[in-house]
């Protein structure tokens, strides 16, 4: 009877237990309703609506201020889930211009609290972004058929020229990352992808405005939140001016038409870079717009890579464009003088031969220069490497840092996304590949005439030929001349010179105005202007020799300077010296002369991807 | 037999316990309108549409009602009678569910019927009730007496828990533990009870504080060694009752402990697992040495809860990283603050938080929750319900509804406590049991001090299946009570 008396007694037990949870649950309910703001703010911020109000992005210029990028207005099918009434799905599909499948899914996509997670039936909510213009007008007009519905507008990107997509880049919706990255965005906003709309977002793109309203329980806008005195006001992106010439660009990208390459050209007193063309390239429009997804995806699958930025990414051997340099650093180290002479028996032929071809013997550098020759740079090159009384490991790093100082081995700084840094080895490179340092100028010749290790980018090209146009020195490339009222980076309009006396850079000059009056590049004389120019043939191990070009024009005073590059396409003079003179040409005088219409013609016409001995890409 | 029928309906209206009934009443009437509030919506505004929850629940609560007149009204015997055969059937039904029931949300445990769904589960609770209590009502059953006793009564309650894990309703089948309160209740040892209170403290001290470590163990794992100590030295004083060796086992620690300190002050530093793994076993050796001079079951009780306590330790790292699920992991950390994982498992905890939060002290009033309103809380209707009581009615009616609560729970133990034959006794147990886990677990969930478990709080959830479980856990109780002046056994 004392056990039963005992066990009894746990009742309390079991009633205290539950009591005290109640107590402990009560003391966490005054916390968290009374005690703490923290859960009232969040709260706050849940019912207020922050209206986002979105700036108009900066338009895009060209050099001539000629509008190239601008803003139109784009439709959003919006509407209010409780003033929907009955309507007819089927012309709904039909005016709008999609499936039935397709309306129920963004029907259930902007009802799902994950992807909508503002939804309420209350409030306006996006059903379809991107109407066409056409889809928009014949939405408008049937509008009265369907309740509860009605189109809000937007900005998209129009483009006024089929160029340049490259250097323009497009604009998509925010990933997660981005949101993470810069506070600025929110899901759902836009950015800049790829060109310039990528890497001047922050002036393009403005600040938002905000306008906070008030929600009640049903979601129902209340009004302005303290009479809209928290509210911010959007400021506009700034525009920008481009330097390029949109019309050369454009002529740029027609010559390129059915080859793979690019074409980069800039103007040596500034650094402006006045065309960058990159073939194969894809409409701009392309990428706007609801079939954005669909397109970018096909480009993305092209065997061709049209999103491939081959002026800025592509790294390639830039073969006897490459001499030029090598003269420079001969003669600034000493190894020669403008007067040396080196043999020529169809090559360079000491212990190795790198061949050559036909044209006199011994030569100096101008005429060398002017005929290419291969024989003397690698002697030039054997010499400065071998020199007696040094370590090939020194002399190499000292041939290297010149390259550098040139703009070569290294990112440039382009004002554009994703440039590539080329190739430029170093001593110790060698030295891993040869397993110690027993290696001579012979082991590693073929970087005297472009060709082995070294990579260039056409934009390296370019600058190089900018240097020697200007006789020893460059402004760093780039794209925009202008920010609206702002002034741009100043590492723009700083003056780089290497290391190397200007008069070696004028006797450069003279040997590439002696190819096109008598060497390599007779193709790319002009009448009435002085080119200079220097072709290069690069070998390369996916079939033809790559055809380039680098010149600029006039001799004196150079206005423009060119490098052109076409994938598998043969000799230089064959595509790069034509390609590159017609540029010259048309930025110069304006017009192609009539003498000359029927190299453009067959330039514009030519297809070097059928007869590029490449079968896979 | 006519007469004595009507007689013995007549009674049961008057020593119906109303003061239970009226808490009832009260909860469901209030679990209707929170149903109405946190689905309301401005189309369809009628609280007795039956497209709505509220209209439905509506429903619900009136066959419920139904439900609960005719338990009345029928004879209190056949519980007793037919406890076995209710407690086979619902068994076998549990297993036809399994097989018969079709995959919602990854859980196997709703029978559809055409437009009505119902869950098992919430009727096992009943079943295993009556069951567990004709167990304890045979004659002269002493749950001490045999182990056999433990096990009948064990598998009693562990066989539905089988059969709805493997439902996939894990909220479901835990509810079915709570019936150790019963078990204490009925003569288990108190240490059981103790034991459980214990591991939970470890488990949660030794999982939320891995940061940093003190003597190469972290801070959590050493303040679990400080508690089992603790607790070696208490139960030597307060259960075994020889202070001479209690004073020797606490000198012991205390001095080893000084030196511990000293040591690690002077830079040598003790392996914290040695060193409490060594001290531990010297006084457990001592413990067994000197013991032999008095009775020796209780110290081999404190001695094997000590051991038992260490193993437990170490293997509760091992539990939680490889045996539970990701999910169930996550939903623990969240529930300890280790994590906020504010996109997953912790999303609605932290909208509930944000919507009971932002109630204050009054509330913002009935149907002017925005929270609760614009969707933020999931399962706002069902689960969640309490935190359309917090955001609208505030503190003040959070509070009452968890005093009117309490109030009920008393009642039943009052109740429990009031019947002679221990049928009644162990019946009112097992509803108290249920209440108490199923209150503390889901409101424990929506302020965010339990981890969320998928079970509905008692008459305020949407749903029939639950509200009907309850309801009928409730009036067979509320029947069995209204006759026991009638027992004479």
């Amino acid at each position: 009877m004392r056990k039963d008396y005992n066990l009894a007694k746990r009742r309390y037990v079991i009633g205290g237990f539950i009591c005290l949870i109640v107590v402990i649950y009560v003391f966490r309910l005054f916390s968290l309703q009374v005690s703490d703001d923290k859960y009232k703010e969040n709260a706050e911020s849940n019912a207020f609506l922050r209206r986002v109000i979105y700036p108009a992005r900066g338009l895009i210029y060209d050099r001539e201020g000629r509008l190239v990028v601008f803003n139109q207005p784009a439709y959003d099918v919006m509407l209010i889930p409780k003033d929907v009434g009955d309507f007819d799905t089927v012309s709904l599909c039909k005016v709008l211009n999609i499936t039935k499948e397709q309306l129920l899914e963004k029907w259930a996509e902007m009802k799902n609290p994950k992807k909508n997670p503002g939804y309420s039936a209350y409030t306006p909510q996006k059903l379809i972004s991107h109407l066409s213009p056409e889809d928009y007008g014949r939405l408008q007009e049937k509008l009265y058929m369907f309740p509860g519905f009605f189109v809000q507008t937007r900005t998209v990107r129009q483009y006024n020229y089929v160029a340049a997509s490259n250097i323009l880049g497009n604009i998509r919706e925010v990933s997660a990352s981005d949101v993470e990255r810069d506070r600025y965005y929110r899901s759902g906003d836009y950015t800049g992808d790829l060109g310039v709309e990528k890497s001047y977002e922050k002036h393009l793109r403005g600040v938002k405005g905000v306008e906070i309203l008030m929600k009640d329980a049903y979601g129902r806008i209340k009004g302005k939140y303290e009479n809209g005195i928290h509210d911010v006001s959007p400021v506009s992106g700034r525009n920008l001016q481009l330097s390029i010439d949109i019309e050369l660009q454009e002529y740029g990208e027609q010559l390129m038409r059915n080859k793979i390459g690019a074409i980069v050209a800039i103007e040596p007193s500034t650094g402006e870079i006045l065309a960058l063309v990159t073939s194969p390239n894809y409409d701009p429009s392309l990428l706007v717009g609801k079939e954005r997804g669909k397109n970018y995806a096909d480009l993305v699958r092209d065997p061709y890579k049209p999103l491939y930025d081959r002026a800025l990414q592509g790294a390639y051997p830039p073969g006897s464009t490459f001499k030029p340099t090598q003269g420079l650093i001969f003669l600034q180290e000493g190894v020669i003088t403008t007067s040396t002479q080196y043999p020529c028996y169809h090559g360079y032929i000491n212990k190795i031969r790198v061949g050559c071809h036909g044209h006199g013997s011994p030569i100096a550098l101008k005429p060398a220069l002017q005929t290419s020759c291969n024989a003397y740079f690698c002697w030039g090159f054997k010499n400065m490497i071998d020199k007696r009384g040094t370590k090939a490991y020194d002399q190499f790093e000292k041939w290297k840092n010149y390259l550098v100082e040139m703009g070569y081995g290294y990112r440039l700084g382009v004002d554009l996304p994703s440039e590539s840094r080329g190739f430029i080895p170093n001593s110790e490179y060698y030295s891993k590949s040869f397993r110690g340092p027993r290696w001579s100028a012979n082991s590693i010749i073929s970087v005297a005439i472009g060709q082995g290790e070294v990579l260039a980018t056409p934009l390296q090209i370019a600058n190089l030929c900018a240097t020697i146009a200007n006789r020893g020195h460059f402004y760093t490339p780039h794209i925009v001349r202008q920010i609206a009222d702002t002034v741009i980076d100043s590492k723009y309009t700083e003056k780089h010179a290497p290391k190397i006396k200007k008069e070696y850079y004028a006797t450069i000059a003279e040997g590439m105005r002696m190819a096109v009056l008598g060497g390599t590049c007779r193709t790319a004389a002009l009448p009435d202007i002085e080119v200079c120019g220097k072709t290069g043939t690069a070998q390369n191990p996916h079939g033809k020799d790559h055809s380039a070009f680098m010149g600029f024009a006039p001799y004196q005073n150079p206005k423009i300077a060119i490098a052109v590059y076409v994938e598998n396409a043969g000799f230089g003079a064959t595509f790069g010296v034509p390609i590159g003179s017609l540029m010259m040409e048309k930025y110069l005088k304006g017009h192609i002369s009539d003498s000359r219409k029927g190299l453009e013609e067959r330039m514009l016409n030519s297809n070097t991807i059928i007869s590029s001995g490449v079968t896979k890409h | 037999m006519e007469l004595r029928n009507t007689e013995a309906n007549v009674s049961v209206f008057r020593s119906l316990d109303w003061f239970t009934i009226l808490l009832y009443v009260l909860l469901v009437s209030a679990g209707a309108v929170s149903i109405y509030a946190a689905s309301y919506d401005f189309d369809n505004a009628s609280m007795f549409d039956f497209a709505e929850f509220s209209g439905k629940q509506f429903l619900w609560i009136s066959l419920s009602l139904i439900i609960g007149c005719i338990i009345l009204l029928l004879d209190y015997r056949i519980y007793e009678t037919y406890a076995y055969p209710i407690y086979g059937i619902v068994i076998l039904i549990l297993i036809a569910t399994i097989f018969l029931a079709p995959d919602i949300k990854g859980s196997r445990s709703w029978l559809v019927f055409g437009p009505v769904s119902l869950q098992p589960a919430e009727f096992g609770k009943v079943a295993t009730a009556l069951a567990l209590a004709k167990l304890f009502n045979s004659y002269n059953f002493n749950l001490n007496a045999k182990v056999s006793n433990y096990f009948r009564a064990l598998i009693l309650i562990f066989l539905p828990i089988c059969l709805i894990l493997l439902q996939r309703e894990t909220g479901s089948a835990l509810v079915y533990l709570s019936l150790i309160f019963v078990l204490y209740r009925e003569g288990m040892s108190g240490l059981v009870l103790f034991s459980v209170f214990c591991s939970v403290v470890y488990f949660v001290v030794a999982v939320k504080f891995t940061e940093p470590l003190i003597l190469d163990i972290p801070v959590g794992e050493f303040s679990v060694f400080i508690i089992i100590l603790l607790i070696y030295s208490l139960m030597l004083v307060f259960y075994c009752r020889d202070l001479i060796i209690a004073r020797n086992v606490i000198l012991g620690f205390i001095g080893s402990g000084i030196v511990v300190t000293i040591l690690s002050l002077c830079g040598v530093t003790v392996n914290g697992l040695l060193y409490f793994c060594g001290i531990l076993t010297l006084a457990i050796a001592y413990t067994l040495v000197a013991m032999f001079h008095h009775k020796i079951n209780k110290f081999l009780i404190t001695v094997s809860f000590a051991v038992v306590s260490v193993l437990f330790l170490f293997s509760v790292n091992y539990v939680f990283g490889n045996v539970l699920e990701p999910h169930q992991q996550m939903r623990i950390k969240v529930a300890l603050g280790i994590e906020e994982d504010l996109r997953g498992a912790g999303y609605n905890v932290n909208q509930s938080k944000i919507a009971i939060g932002s109630g204050g002290i009054y509330g913002k009033g009935f149907l002017n929750g925005t929270q609760t309103k614009l969707k933020y809380v999931p399962e706002q209707h069902t689960d969640f319900i309490f935190c359309t009581i917090g955001e609208e009615e505030g503190f003040i009616g959070a509070t009452t509804v968890l005093v009117v609560f309490l109030a009920l729970i008393l009642r039943l133990i009052y109740i429990a406590e009031r019947q002679r034959t221990p049928f009644g006794r162990v019946y009112a147990y097992c509803v108290v049991s249920c209440l108490i886990f199923h209150l503390c677990i889901n409101v424990g969930m929506v302020i965010g001090l339990c981890p969320v478990i998928g079970i509905p709080l008692p008459f305020f959830s949407y749903g029939g299946s639950a509200l009907w479980g309850f309801t009928i856990l409730l009036f067979v109780l509320l029947r069995i009570d209204a006759s026991r002046k009638e027992r004479r056994d």
